[in-house]
Parts: structure tokens; C-alpha cells; sequence
């Protein structure tokens, strides 16, 4: 296996998806493709030599040479607020990837499947639920959104049209802080009863995927052992701030 | 890629003492993140055992109360995780994997280890990087007992390695005769993981 050489990538597209989140379809040349779940290590240098690196989820199902990244914005960062303030269309960005095996999925591991995100820890299940439209599968597939309010959904009016399309999907928010007037759906974090209601019965043997803060992770993931899923059935991975302990 | 600039990006210069702490590639980190593939195994501390088998002239299982009794070691200094976080001047407390094999007794041909675990994660390492000093299994972190979601009751803790050598929830090190990648070692990232020589993935 050779190295995982870096790449100079084309930003071919900076597009808003909520407040604080942009989305970069980048041209890489050379791609070789990934697996819906998977990351790129991202790396980005000053005029004098210094480098700084950090690691970002891959929106995007495999298409050609052409990798979408979505990136939030966290104030107190180094990178993400160039990448998601600064850079712009036609700017040069250097990247290497595909990295990570485990948290991925194709349509042919089958499911049902059950992803539950939060904030922008949706990203790498946008991954999956874009492979599953392309192929045209219809493995059954429940998304559990949890997000502040609904001006910081990702993806809202693409996951509308994804659930429209009647394959087999079904998308369900829990809104945490603000729910817009008339708001019908959960207005709290995931817990056990949404789980209960929401995903599979444990008996279906659903692959679940979560991935979002530790807290949600670690809440979600417990839950679920809880309810009776099998532990090696439930992936997960940590997404966005990190908590201080 | 020599002399790519990033339009525009300025970038936090690192204080001086954190440049020559944080290995190429990382930055300092004041929490503690946590990271894992699955769910947080939960572990009695009455069922929980730890072993060193495979390879010795003496298998080892140490219960809990037992494991306490072993002779204190703690590690004081930086850990590194190849997600690219450092944390810098943490303190873990626990045996020293010194302590565990001199009363296993590796055998001549033990040359390398696979740490397995509560959830059924595995790490392999050459026996010289958890030898001498370098490797603990460790129950306390900052004087706290460990919190499941950082691998208690216990994990090992091999600092001078990416951080997913420091295998969490441990239940013990098989010595054997050859190499055996372990789980994030077959899926892609790299099978010995030296933070300084910046040996993140498969043919780094």
C-alpha cells in the first residue's frame, strides 16, 4: 500500500448550507475514489512555513475526481474558519485521503440502517445517505437529526428530497434549543424513548451509525446497547468542539 | 507540494514550549477528547481480570483488588492522538507493563504483543515499545479514577505512541512470535504509529 500522498485540490464551489456551515466541492486530481463515512486530512500553510492540519468528514458520495466537504465553523478555531470564511471558488487546497475503514457504509452491507447525527456530525451519514440514493437502493433507512433549531439543519431541503423519493427513507429531527411555531416533532436530545420510536427494534438487527459531540455519541450509543442492539453492530464516531473533561 | 502557500491563511503560531513538544502535524488540545469505534463497554470491576498470556513461562490473571496491589507506577508528560490533538502535561497513574511481564516471564521468542480488550478492540506493538519504562496499564488519569469513555477501569497507556496504541477498556497482552495488526492497523493506519516520525497511515 503506497502512501497517502498530498494533493493539491481546485475549489470548484463554496456553498452556504446554514449560518455556519459551507460546503467545498473540491477537484482533486488523481482521486481515487472513497467509501461513503470516510475522511481527508486537510492542510493548510502561512506565507512563512507554518502548517496546520486537521481532519474533515466527506459529504459526498464517490463521484470521479470531485470530493465535497462540509465544514462548520467554530469561532475559537485555527483552520475551520478559513476553510469556512475565507476560502474562496478557483482557491488551492491541499488534502490527502481517503482515511478511515470502519465508520462507512455502502448499499451492499445491507442494513436496516439507523444514523443518528448531531450537528454537523451529519456530515459523513450525508455521505451514505447520497451513495444510497445514487445507487438507486432501497435498504430501509431511518436518519435521526438531532441540531439546535432548524435554521442549523444541514442538508434540510436535499434530506426532503431524499425522503420524498419514497425508497425506503425516513427523516426525523429532534431540535434541541428552538423549534420554529407549530413545531410538532421532538423538542429535546435523543434519548432512549426517541430510540425506542424512532430506530429499528433490536430484534431487526439494524447497522447503526453514530456520529456527532461525545455527549450525544456517548448517550446514543449507550442507549442503544440499553434497548438490546449489539455493541458490534453500533460504529461511531466523535464529531465537531471536543469536550473538556 | 513545496512552496504552496494558503491564500490568506495566517494561522496561530504555537507558544515556544509547545513547538518543541507538539510532534509534526498536531495541535494542543486543553480537553480530552474522546474517541472510539463503538460503544463504551461497561465492566464490573468484580468480573473484570486482567491477563498476560500467550508467549510466558507464567500466565498471568490479576483480579481487580489484585491489579491495586501491583507496585504504583504513574506517567507524567504529552499524549498524541492521530486525529491530530495533543495534550500536553497530563498525568496517568497505574502498574507498569515492566511489572507485568517480569511476573509473566516473556519467553525467548516473544517479540511481539497484541493488547486485547472489554468490546473486543485489539492494538498490536513490538515488544521492545512497551518494555523499559515506556508502557503502563493505567486506572487513574489526573489523580481521577479513569472514566469509562477514556477506557476504564483500565487501558494501557504506551505514551511515546499514537494514542490508539494505548489501547481502552484492556484485558490483557497475548505475547507472540510475529506481528498481528490489530484493528485500526487493518483499516488503514499504520501498524507502529510514532507520532515524531509521523507514522499515521499505511505507508507513512
Amino acid at each position: 500500500m503506497g502512501r497517502l500522498s498530498w494533493r493539491l485540490a481546485d475549489v470548484v464551489e463554496v456553498r452556504p448550507e446554514t449560518g455556519r456551515v459551507v460546503t467545498l466541492a473540491l477537484a482533486v486530481p488523481g482521486w481515487d475514489g472513497h467509501r461513503p463515512g470516510q475522511h481527508v486530512d486537510v492542510r493548510l500553510t502561512a506565507e512563512d512555513g507554518y502548517q496546520a492540519e486537521r481532519a474533515y468528514s466527506i459529504a459526498s458520495a464517490p463521484d470521479g475526481s470531485r470530493v465535497e466537504l462540509a465544514v462548520e465553523r467554530l469561532e475559537d478555531g485555527e483552520v475551520s474558519p478559513y476553510l469556512a470564511g475565507e476560502l474562496r471558488k478557483g482557491d488551492q487546497l491541499e488534502l490527502r485521503g481517503p482515511v478511515g475503514g470502519y465508520f462507512v457504509w455502502e448499499p451492499d452491507r445491507g442494513g436496516p440502517l439507523l444514523l443518528v447525527g448531531g450537528g454537523s456530525g451529519v456530515v459523513p451519514l450525508m455521505a451514505m445517505l447520497r451513495q444510497r440514493a445514487a445507487d438507486g437502493s432501497n435498504v430501509p433507512a431511518r436518519l435521526l437529526y438531532s441540531s439546535r433549531d432548524l435554521e442549523d439543519v444541514i442538508f434540510r431541503e436535499e434530506l426532503e428530497r431524499l425522503e420524498a423519493a419514497g425508497d425506503g427513507l425516513t427523516v426525523t429531527y429532534a431540535l434541541t434549543r428552538a423549534q420554529p411555531a407549530g413545531w410538532t416533532g421532538y423538542a429535546r436530545r435523543v434519548d432512549a424513548v426517541m430510540l425506542e420510536e424512532v430506530g429499528w427494534p433490536p430484534g431487526e438487527r439494524p447497522l447503526a451509525y453514530v456520529c456527532g459531540p461525545t455527549r450525544l455519541v456517548e448517550a446514543v450509543a449507550g442507549h442503544l446497547v440499553a434497548l438490546g442492539h449489539d455493541p458490534s453492530r453500533v460504529r461511531t464516531e466523535r464529531f465537531g468542539p471536543t469536550g473538556v473533561p | 507540494m513545496s512552496g504552496f502557500v494558503s491564500r490568506g491563511f495566517k494561522g496561530r503560531r504555537r507558544p515556544a514550549e509547545q513547538a518543541t513538544r507538539l510532534p509534526p502535524g498536531q495541535y494542543a488540545e486543553r480537553g480530552f477528547p474522546v474517541l472510539s469505534a463503538g460503544p463504551t463497554p461497561r465492566v464490573d470491576l468484580a468480573d473484570w481480570r486482567l491477563k498476560v498470556e500467550g508467549l510466558v513461562a507464567r500466565p498471568q490473571e490479576w483480579t481487580w483488588k489484585e491489579a491495586q496491589a501491583l507496585p504504583a507506577s504513574s506517567f507524567e508528560g504529552d499524549i498524541h492522538c492521530v486525529t491530530r490533538w495533543s495534550k500536553l502535561g497530563t498525568s496517568f497513574g497505574g502498574v507498569s507493563v515492566d511489572t507485568l511481564l517480569e511476573a509473566a516471564e516473556p519467553l525467548p521468542e516473544a517479540s511481539h504483543v497484541v493488547a486485547f480488550c472489554y468490546g473486543g478492540y485489539t492494538t498490536n506493538l513490538p515488544l521492545d515499545d512497551v518494555q523499559g519504562g515506556k508502557a503502563w496499564v493505567v486506572w487513574e488519569h489526573e489523580d481521577a479514577p479513569l472514566p469509562a469513555e477514556h477506557g476504564g477501569p483500565a487501558r494501557l497507556l504506551v505514551p511515546h505512541l499514537y494514542f490508539w496504541k494505548s489501547a481502552k477498556w484492556l484485558a490483557g497482552l497475548r505475547l507472540l512470535d510475529h506481528d498481528a495488526p490489530g484493528f485500526w492497523e487493518s483499516l488503514g493506519y499504520h501498524n507502529h504509529g510514532d507520532p515524531w516520525r509521523e507514522e499515521r497511515y499505511w505507508g507513512d
